[in-house]
């Protein structure tokens, strides 16, 4: 659990984080969006003290994060960043190994997780291993970079921009892998983004921050029914709404009785893909079927609209 | 045909240089028809090997010790505590490069007597510069991602600093060093006016016995340790940029 208690950031005049308080819940996903210039950075980064904050306290499982020199703080936390800051000189497999070595585990230990992260990322230990970061593709770059990240066993994982430098279905790719590695290891990510998009999709709440304020902190269900002011509203873009929402949900969870014509549609994609497809083809109903291929019911274009509605 | 060619050439100018300095005998023909009045064509007054490798000899100290200055200063005026100590010393290895070499010798005779001491002095303040200015430009501009991961996964300022930093800045520093080691070279020369043994004392002897031939070996020998030296140099930085990846393929 990470407790952020009444932080601020002040350089000379200008407070770039003002008075922030919130509490992310262990094992969930924290997004943090906002314009750049928000704030939102200097907040993550005041989490494992790359910045100092002015005033205020940061709680890690109950501890004071300034109870230990930040260096051996951070060491404990996980950081990913935009452009994913790869040692050029170091091997992919020294990169990962950065923080462990540093740790002081023994080779073998290394060796082994190092192994375990890459194969978890679809990167070949042994042919990706020995190559150097240049050698590799943008998308393999980020996947080093997070795997780096989580090299050492962290709880906490910050994420400031992560998929930032990625084209669009590279970073789908990203964020699918993000959430079954959360799942996997039960990490704590705080990420921060500046795409709305990714915020509803990844995070199981999101804080919304505009000029070094917290605007409201809250599940995405929630900021999209009820934005806590005019700059939710526009950063949800009032338009996607309802898409937005539906994007929250898996299919499985909308289907009724029944049966209907043509392909069917997997349990767990979202909602909003399911009316997608039922616009673009122009059918009232998609059967939908689970992982094995069991027929669970359909989903009707007339069901989708009303759980597209503003929650009451 | 094109990539062998430079590699051939570079190997055949170093083995012409070997055997001119271990039997510059050999050459005696060449040179002979430089000379005027039965003047002997080749130095007579020491082994030119000698005086090679004491020439090389005084570059390298000079150069080992003007790097270890250098880079130490560069290290400590971009640390924050070290900051601003930044003009200061800009201006103190200004000052070692705008004092002419010759000025310097002369300045430090009086000092330390004649010989191989004056010589290095002017070396070490004359190499001082190109090396400290790299290794600033290097240091300072580091890609701030790859700093910021380093300072982010958990590194003290001691290890930001010989995990990443230095050998970051490996290519751009040995860049320094090649100009200085070169500079140096031809610079040593001048060493020879103060009684240090360098292949100076060829070429002064003969610009005073009016000798072209001394004056053409010598000036030749220089020049050629200068090239080798040089490339040599730069062979290991782009295998060392290659490796940082930053190689121009």
């Amino acid at each position: 659990m990470i407790e952020i208690e009444g932080i601020t950031k002040r350089y000379d005049a200008t407070t770039v984080v003002d008075n922030v308080s919130m509490v992310i819940e262990p094992r969930t996903i924290a997004t943090i969006v906002g314009t750049s210039g928000s704030g939102k950075t200097t907040l993550l980064r005041m989490i494992n003290r790359l910045v100092e904050p002015t005033s205020g306290v940061v709680r890690l499982d109950g501890a004071d994060n300034r109870s230990v020199p930040g260096y051996q703080l951070r060491r404990s936390i996980g950081y990913a960043i935009q452009g994913h800051g790869l040692f050029p000189h170091r091997t992919v497999a020294q990169n990962i190994a950065t923080v462990p070595l540093l740790l002081g585990w023994d080779r073998d230990r290394i060796k082994a997780r190092v192994d375990e992260l890459m194969t978890l990322y679809q990167l070949d230990p042994q042919a990706y291993g020995p190559r150097y970061p240049h050698e590799l593709s943008g998308g393999q770059q980020q996947r080093v970079g997070v795997a780096r990240a989580l090299a050492a066993e962290p709880n906490v994982l910050l994420m400031d921009e992560p998929f930032g430098a990625l084209d669009p279905i590279i970073r789908t790719k990203a964020q699918e892998d993000l959430l079954a590695i959360q799942k996997r290891f039960g990490t704590t990510i705080i990420l921060v983004t500046h795409d709305m998009e990714e915020a509803v999709h990844l995070g199981d709440k999101i804080a919304v921050m505009d000029a070094g304020k917290l605007v409201q902190y809250a599940k995405p269900a929630e900021i999209l029914a009820r934005p806590a002011s005019d700059f939710v509203e526009t950063l949800v873009g009032a338009s996607e709404k309802p898409f937005r929402l539906l994007s929250l949900g898996p299919v499985r969870d909308a289907v009724e009785p029944g049966g209907a014509e043509g392909e069917a549609i997997p349990g767990d994609a979202t909602q909003r893909d399911a009316l997608a497809e039922l616009l673009w083809s122009g059918r009232p109903a998609l059967p939908v079927k689970d992982a094995d291929g069991k027929l669970l019911g359909r989903v009707t274009v007339e069901g989708l609209v009303k759980r597209a509605a503003r929650p009451q | 045909m094109k990539a062998w060619l430079p590699a051939l050439l570079r190997l055949a100018v170093l083995a012409l240089l070997v055997v001119f300095i271990t039997s510059p005998g050999w050459f005696e023909p060449l040179l002979k028809p430089l000379t005027e009045n039965g003047a002997p064509a080749i130095y007579n007054q020491g082994s030119l090997l000698t005086l090679t490798l004491q020439h090389l000899r005084t570059v390298l100290v000079a150069t080992v010790a003007a790097t270890i200055v250098a880079v130490a200063l560069a290290i400590l005026v971009t640390r924050p505590a070290g900051a601003e100590f930044l003009p200061l010393s800009r201006s103190l290895v200004n000052i070692g490069q705008t004092f002419p070499p010759v000025a310097v010798l002369a300045l430090a005779v009086p000092a330390v007597g004649f010989g191989e001491k004056p010589t290095l002095i002017a070396l070490f303040l004359y190499g001082l510069l190109p090396i400290f200015e790299n290794a600033l430009t290097a240091l300072t501009t580091l890609p701030g991602n790859v700093m910021e991961a380093a300072r982010g996964a958990g590194m003290t300022g001691w290890q930001r600093l010989m995990k990443v930093e230095l050998p970051l800045s490996a290519p751009v520093i040995l860049g320094g060093i090649r100009l200085s080691v070169v500079i140096s070279l031809a610079t040593a020369t001048i060493g020879s006016t103060v009684a240090a043994k360098t292949l100076g004392e060829v070429i002064i002897a003969g610009l005073i016995s009016n000798n072209l031939a001394f004056v053409l070996q010598g000036g030749l020998i220089v020049a050629a340790l200068a090239v080798l030296i040089y490339d040599g140099l730069s062979a290991i930085e782009r295998y060392a940029a290659r490796r940082m990846g930053q190689g121009a393929e």
